[in-house]
């Protein structure tokens, strides 16, 4: 999930009789599927809860260009550096139509993305891992894509009319992106020799983890989902998620012939799902505080990218405005 | 002796040149002034190592040694590259860069135009492909050369000094040595003084559309990309982008 941890800001979701007649409307609007759009009244809190994770989830598709950044120079093959290239430029685009979104909501983008680089806005723990071989490429695309999809897929339905198109574009590009991702990987463990196999491995040890952790907290710790689940903006908990994830993947691992690095983890034939071990979740939350491997470096990089580049942008505008000047007289 | 020599180097000067360019591109990655810009370096770089992969790849078959497109790519060292100065530079600010690729842009769009009409078929379907990507590849540099030439004070002013930093590397752009000379006898590939004209019309255009004074033809010194010899800058950004291939020779990725 690219957006994993969403104040809403609410302490007790209200009942229908508790409800301004506005609010009423709102809600049995929400609870007969009817989507909502940028016009339409909505609760003040409903508003800044998907301005949150609406903009949590374009500012991950920026910053989650920066691991894969790391190998782009590096890609062992004119058709994986293109392919790289081509992923790297669907996020880039997956960010604009998510700022976009956003802005459906009166939400301004510069503003939003200044508190990304102060650190007060979050982007997908995730990125704060670093890519250290090339496998890493393919682990990103099965694995995590594979995780944002699982969510994404969920999202397709969610109640705001702006946001759930996007997901429809984006989950088409995605998907495609994961299957690469998979093929990187199936590619190293079938013909390759035994550092790629190990390559693989590494790769799977390191972000198996952080993997399950884009979820988000556990149901039972997740005292925001209530009310997004109430509003629709969430379909599914966390935990559901999770497991889905979880059992489509593990076949998927078995099919390339590596291991997880969970001792917990076995097939339950009476739940019909795969059981698995417990999640770090002290990591979880010092790497969303900002104590992860890489949190220091991305948003710096990303500071430094924004405020380097801002003469340039003076200058489009400078520009634009004499042409305009020169068109009028 | 192989019949194809003269085909073969241009080739793969095309094609490395395509490639170093789109490699320089990579590197800008995540570190954009706008994320429009993120859009647009990796269209751009992509479209160029596509067109550098079906150069090369076209070249490994005339070559006909078992090496393919992959080998030629990333295990030749930098003697044996054949792209020119201008591309091989390092990024610098934004102005060098794009002030890089426009002048690339503009020699490429020329190049790309005349072997669409090539008499070598191949080479002309994979021309008259890459002339649309091309064309709008300098549109873009060509707008960002005048929006930053005529932008601010500051944009003037790094324009200003971005010039002398790749100038004397458009001297490859304007001439032909024999091997091209020959290629050209033969119709395979366009006559570098149409091309050079051409070029300079447009370098004139945009830099009086963008402010800037144009300077005077640069000169011959000494360094030759079509000779393997290049600026220091190559062989580090080969050392990166081989880095893989160089340490696992047997492997399949």
């Amino acid at each position: 999930m690219y957006a994993q941890l969403v104040e809403t800001g609410v302490k007790r979701i209200k009942d229908l009789s508790e409800m301004s007649d506005q609010e009423r409307a709102f809600q049995e609007k929400i609870d007969s599927e009817i989507k909502i759009e940028a016009k339409n009244w909505m609760p003040d809190a409903y508003r800044q809860t998907l301005i949150r994770q609406i903009s949590q989830h374009a500012h991950s598709e920026i910053v989650g260009m920066l691991p894969e950044g790391n190998w782009v120079t590096r890609a062992p093959s004119l058709k994986r550096k293109l392919q790289l290239m081509a992923k790297i430029q669907d996020e880039a685009g997956h960010g604009l139509y998510l700022y976009s979104a956003m802005e459906t909501l009166g939400a301004d983008r510069d503003e939003e993305i200044a508190k990304l680089h102060s650190g007060k806005a979050k982007y997908s723990s995730i990125f704060n891992y670093p890519t250290l071989n090339w496998a890493d490429m393919g682990a990103v695309g099965w694995l995590v894509d594979g995780a944002a999809i699982v969510n994404q897929v969920v999202l397709q339905r969610t109640s705001y009319g702006p946001y759930s198109r996007a997901m429809v574009r984006i989950c088409k590009e995605e998907s495609f992106h994961q299957r690469q991702g998979y093929e990187i990987l199936l590619t190293m463990m079938r013909h390759g020799n035994q550092a790629q196999k190990d390559m693989v491995q590494d790769a799977i040890n390191r972000l198996w983890w952080p993997s399950l952790m884009m979820f988000g907290p556990s149901d039972e710790h997740s005292p925001n989902s209530a009310q997004s689940m109430a509003w629709k903006i969430k379909r599914q908990s966390n935990d559901e998620l999770r497991q889905r994830f979880i059992d489509q993947t593990i076949p998927q691992l078995e099919l390339l012939g590596c291991t997880c690095p969970d001792p917990d983890l076995k097939w339950n034939a009476e739940r019909g799902h795969y059981d698995f071990g417990e999640i770090q979740w002290s990591e979880f939350y010092e790497v969303l505080k900002g104590n992860g491997p890489c949190n220091q470096e991305r948003v710096a990089t990303r500071r430094k990218a924004i405020e380097d580049g801002a003469w340039v942008r003076e200058a489009a505008v400078a520009h634009a405005r004499k042409k305009h000047n020169k068109n009028a007289a | 002796m192989n019949n194809n020599t003269d085909l073969i180097e241009y080739l793969l000067r095309l094609g490395d040149s395509a490639l170093i360019q789109g490699q320089r591109l990579c590197q800008w990655c995540g570190k954009a002034p706008a994320l429009e810009e993120e859009l647009a370096l990796m269209n751009v770089g992509l479209d160029l190592v596509g067109q550098a992969r079906n150069w090369l790849e076209y070249a490994a078959e005339l070559l006909n040694d078992g090496r393919d497109a992959d080998h030629l790519a990333f295990r030749r060292d930098e003697r044996a590259y054949r792209n020119l100065l201008l591309v091989e530079q390092p990024n610098g600010d934004y102005a060098v860069t794009l002030l890089k690729q426009f002048l690339y842009d503009a020699w490429h769009l020329q190049v790309l135009s005349g072997l669409s009409q090539s008499s070598d078929e191949r080479i002309a379907g994979i021309a008259a492909k890459a002339v649309k990507e091309v064309t709008y590849h300098l549109r873009r540099s060509g707008e960002w050369v005048e929006r930053l030439g005529d932008g601010t004070e500051e944009s003037h002013q790094r324009m200003l000094a971005a010039i002398p930093e790749v100038w004397r590397f458009t001297v490859e752009l304007t001439s032909a040595d024999d091997n091209e000379q020959r290629l050209c006898d033969a119709g395979i590939i366009p006559d570098a003084a149409q091309v050079a004209a051409a070029w300079q019309a447009k370098v004139n255009e945009i830099f009086a559309s963008a402010t800037l004074p144009v300077p005077a033809a640069p000169s011959y010194f000494y360094l030759n990309a079509r000779k393997g010899l290049h600026t220091e800058h190559l062989g580090i950004l080969l050392a990166e982008m081989q880095s893989l291939p160089r340490a696992y020779p047997d492997a399949t990725w």
